[in-house]
């Protein structure tokens, strides 16, 4: 299997029906240097992104991400058709198979410091993520997929095909392809009036020489870029037809219910199987090094079989660890908050808490595994299927040529579903490797999700920041536990003493990327502690951060969208309150403003948000739109009322009733405007997350007083009367 | 004892224990699988399914409470090939992003609006208390509104 080097190429041949194949690497920096593949491309696995265009003029574009509901593969369909010419109504997508050929190297590429586009160069230390470890993987995280996999490949592919259909037809009527036009998967000759389908044409196309650098269109003539198309995947998803890992079935299959080991990195010391073995429908109790698994003829028999067994775990050492005793070490870490100016007229200090966070996906974890000697099938819902298959194979100990995994659509991702998150499959295939040769499908329940997560880190911030006597800031320094990298702690102010400095204070807590990663806690932390130096100088919260940005004109554009979009300024009834925040991460800056109202009790209704969202450009309108709306009310959920706490070295929270989500009741109306930049294309699955808890707190304060220094507020009395 | 109940118009026998919830039964011995797990205690509402009309979750509802009852599952909710209003209005509205809460939004909505054909807002907040974790609820409240106002035009 080839490896993904940094030569990028193109390629193109034809199908069998007579169909036209065109792929392209997933990014071409070195677009002279290329190669033609043959026919057999796809089977070989040399492409990288896939355009067929068959006989019956229908254009499939084949997709090396995921759908998780962030309507990705309907915004690269739209990337790749618009530099095509086709008719939108005639594109359909497909995701593309776990094989080492569709692997994106983009994010790799931005980890390893090479070929980095300038505009990332802030998020090159992506921190959590460990880019550079990930070579080699097919992910669906980082907000990558359309300013990589669409800027520099799908866009590629479109424009190189249309060229090769143009000269087909042009060869085919004796005429100049200059003097051919591509439109609506049509190629026309104006002059003669003759025209053909790309239908038609495919089959000689794909005979032509693939052109090394294709021209891309100006963005001024685009037709379907930038307009709001349905999403591709959404039919299936009102009637009950999408299919998500945990409804995949195959004849024969069993299934498992597991307890894991409460305290990570606990084992099983024992267990009595005779209570389930005893009960209807149960096959086996299956004993694995950190679980036990009941394999039954149905869920629910494994699941209540389950609830027989008593079995004992060791705590791994960390049975003393609890949510007081990591926080204690982080504020031991922290010390003293960081020194002032002598000088300074006035100093403001503040601790700013962020807590554990599950991803809580709407679809617990599932995984089917049928094991057979030395090869495996899983089928699972993952955001990198590669990496997935390797663990599959790790686990059974066989090779990854032998592991088939089929992917299914994720319920929710957030980061659960990431490289080196998959102790689902891990697992899954150890259950079913005990039962081989039959299929079992492992299904989690929601507490096994709540309770072996790979958490959002707790962290604790200390702060401190100078004013002279005009208000004016000389310093804002921090301290943080939890971690944190270049993009989360980046503050634009223009403030002359910006530090910020992490301190290790190192737990047992299993910790993975969640929605916005780093910048979750340290939008939070920043931008609460802005709007603090703001009150202390006596300024509006807007106004003073629009002061500091003089010099950098993408934010102050932004912060002042978003003011204007919610009237900042304008009288509110007593007991209301506008807070604003702005952060940037992966590429895309969002402020966003937060209208609350706080009962004299304490009640707090949030009413609106508006968001103004420079990520250089948008594809699908629409969709763009759902990510920032959806990204508010993740955020806001998770603000509100979100904490996972550590007892006995054990998650406390178990399920809904305990980790609660917002209803429709809590949501907010959202107002979300797009700035059109120059900028490169920013991502959007997460940038709507990190501003709104700060501006949350802000608007909280303007609105009583109160400051909230800890996630979630649900801790702060917000009582005023 | 065997269960007899009808799903989506079609009468079914099934011979399982009384106690099993019927979100399993309708998932794994039918094979409706639209219908989702969710949490498993009634909290979230991924696996409402309408009984004799009415919304209800299906996780923790035994299905000898369904037994000599109809049961609507989402993919009975169109009727004669057409798309239930709701649905069309989710369509339109483009509400789904991951998908996955969305067959038992659209059956608890079409409960809802079976009781209260013109919710208010408030209506809408105490009648609809489903989670969805990629945070449809302003589309998911546009597209009732949709629906309510399209019935208020047609009667």
């Amino acid at each position: 299997m080839r490896k993904w080097t940094r030569r990028a190429f193109v390629g193109a041949g034809t199908i069998a029906g007579g169909g036209f194949l065109l792929g392209v690497a997933g990014f071409t920096f070195a677009p002279g240097r290329h190669s033609l593949v043959s026919a057999d491309a796809g089977a070989k696995g040399q492409l990288t992104t896939w355009i067929t265009i068959t006989p019956d003029n229908i254009v499939t574009i084949l997709i090396p991400h995921c759908e998780m509901g962030q309507g990705t593969p309907t915004a690269l369909a739209m990337m790749a058709a618009e530099e095509l010419e086709a008719d939108w109504s005639l594109v359909r997508v497909q995701e593309a198979p776990a094989l080492d050929a569709y692997a994106n190297g983009y994010i790799i590429r931005t980890a390893g410091g090479n070929y980095v586009p300038a505009v990332l160069g802030r998020g090159v230390d992506y921190g959590a993520y460990k880019l550079a470890e990930w070579f080699g993987f097919q992910v669906t995280g980082g907000s990558t997929a359309v300013r990589s996999t669409g800027e520099y490949g799908m866009r590629v592919a479109g424009a190189a095909a249309k060229e090769m259909l143009l000269t087909a037809a042009a060869l085919q009527w004796g005429v100049g392809a200059a003097e051919c036009t591509a439109k609506g998967s049509t190629v026309t000759h104006a002059a003669s009036g003759r025209s053909a389908t790309f239908g038609a044409l495919a089959h000689s196309a794909a005979a032509q020489k693939v052109p090394t650098s294709p021209a891309l269109k100006n963005p001024d003539r685009f037709t379907i870029r930038r307009t709001s198309p349905a999403r591709l995947d959404i039919p299936s998803k009102v009637d009950g037809s999408a299919k998500y890992a945990i409804d995949f079935t195959t004849p024969g299959m069993l299934y498992a219910a597991l307890e894991i080991a409460p305290v990570y990195g606990g084992t099983l010391i024992s267990v009595d199987t005779a209570p389930a073995e005893a009960m209807p429908g149960v096959k086996k109790v299956v004993k694995l090094k950190e679980a036990v698994a009941v394999v039954a003829d149905s869920f629910w028999r494994a699941r209540r079989a389950l609830a027989a067994l008593k079995p004992e775990f060791s705590d791994a050492g960390h049975g003393e660890v609890s949510t007081a005793s990591i926080f204690d070490a982080f504020d031991k870490a922290l010390g003293a908050p960081p020194e002032m100016p002598k000088d300074s007229a006035k100093v403001v200090t503040a601790d700013y808490r962020a807590p554990f966070l599950a991803h809580a996906t709407m679809s617990p974890m599932v995984c089917t595994a049928k094991v057979e000697a030395d090869r495996a099938e899983v089928w699972t819902g993952v955001q990198d299927p590669l990496n997935a298959r390797s663990v599959a194979a790790k686990a059974l100990g066989i090779s990854a040529e032998n592991v088939q995994l089929t992917n299914f659509l994720l319920g929710g991702g957030f980061g659960r579903g990431l490289p080196f998150n998959f102790d689902y499959v891990d697992l899954g295939v150890r259950v079913a490797k005990a039962m081989s040769p039959i299929p079992v499908k492992t299904i989690w329940t929601r507490e096994n999700d709540i309770q072996h997560d790979y958490y959002r880190g707790a962290a604790l911030s200390r702060h401190a920041g100078a004013l002279d006597a005009n208000g004016t800031p000389l310093a804002a320094q921090s301290n943080y536990t939890g971690g944190g990298n270049g993009e989360a702690v980046f503050m634009p102010y223009a403030i002359a003493g910006k530090i910020a400095k992490e301190k290790k204070a190192a737990h047992p807590i299993r910790l993975g990327q969640w929605r916005s990663v780093l910048n979750s806690q340290h939008g939070f932390f920043k931008e609460s502690f802005i709007d603090e130096m703001a009150h202390a100088a006596g300024k509006d919260p807007f106004e003073f951060r629009r002061g500091l940005l003089g010099d950098q004109p993408r934010f102050k554009a932004a912060l002042e969208k978003a003011a204007a979009l919610s009237n900042w300024g304008t009288p509110l009834p007593k007991g209301e309150g506008r807070g604003i925040a702005i952060c940037e991460s992966f590429g895309t800056i969002v402020s966003e403003v937060v209208h609350v109202a706080v009962s004299p009790e304490g009640r707090l209704k949030v009413l609106h948000v508006y968001a103004a969202v420079d990520c250089g450009d948008v594809v699908n309108l629409d969709s763009a739109t759902a990510q920032v709306e959806g990204g508010i009310i993740f955020a806001l959920s998770a603000a509100l009322l979100s904490e996972i706490t550590i007892a006995q070295g054990r998650v406390v929270e178990k399920n809904f009733r305990d980790y609660p989500m917002i209803h429709i009741a809590d949501a907010p109306k959202v107002t979300t405007a797009f700035i059109r930049s120059d900028a490169q294309y920013g991502g959007l699955g997460e940038p709507g997350v990190p501003p709104l808890a700060p501006a949350l707190v802000n608007a909280i304060f303007a609105a009583t007083g109160i400051r909230v220094r800890e996630l979630p507020i649900k801790k702060t009395p917000l009582k005023t009367a | 004892m065997a269960i007899t109940l009808t799903v989506n118009g079609n009468a079914h026998s099934l011979d399982v224990e009384p106690e099993m919830p019927l979100l399993w039964a309708l998932r794994e011995t039918l094979g409706l699988t639209g219908t989702k797990f969710g949490c498993g205690i009634s909290a979230c509402g991924a696996c409402t399914v309408h009984l004799d009309g009415r919304a209800v979750r299906s996780c923790t509802l035994p299905i000898s409470a369904a037994d000599g009852k109809q049961v609507i599952t989402i993919e009975g909710l169109a009727q004669d090939g057409r798309l239930h209003q709701v649905q069309q209005a989710w369509i339109a509205h483009q509400v789904p992003q991951c998908g996955y809460c969305q067959s038992g939004m659209i059956m608890a909505v079409a409960g809802l609006l079976a009781q209260i054909p013109h919710p208010t807002d408030d209506e809408i907040d105490a009648g609809l208390t489903n989670v969805c974790r990629c945070g449809t609820f302003a589309r998911v409240r546009a597209a009732i509104h949709q629906v309510a106002g399209a019935e208020g035009t047609a009667s």
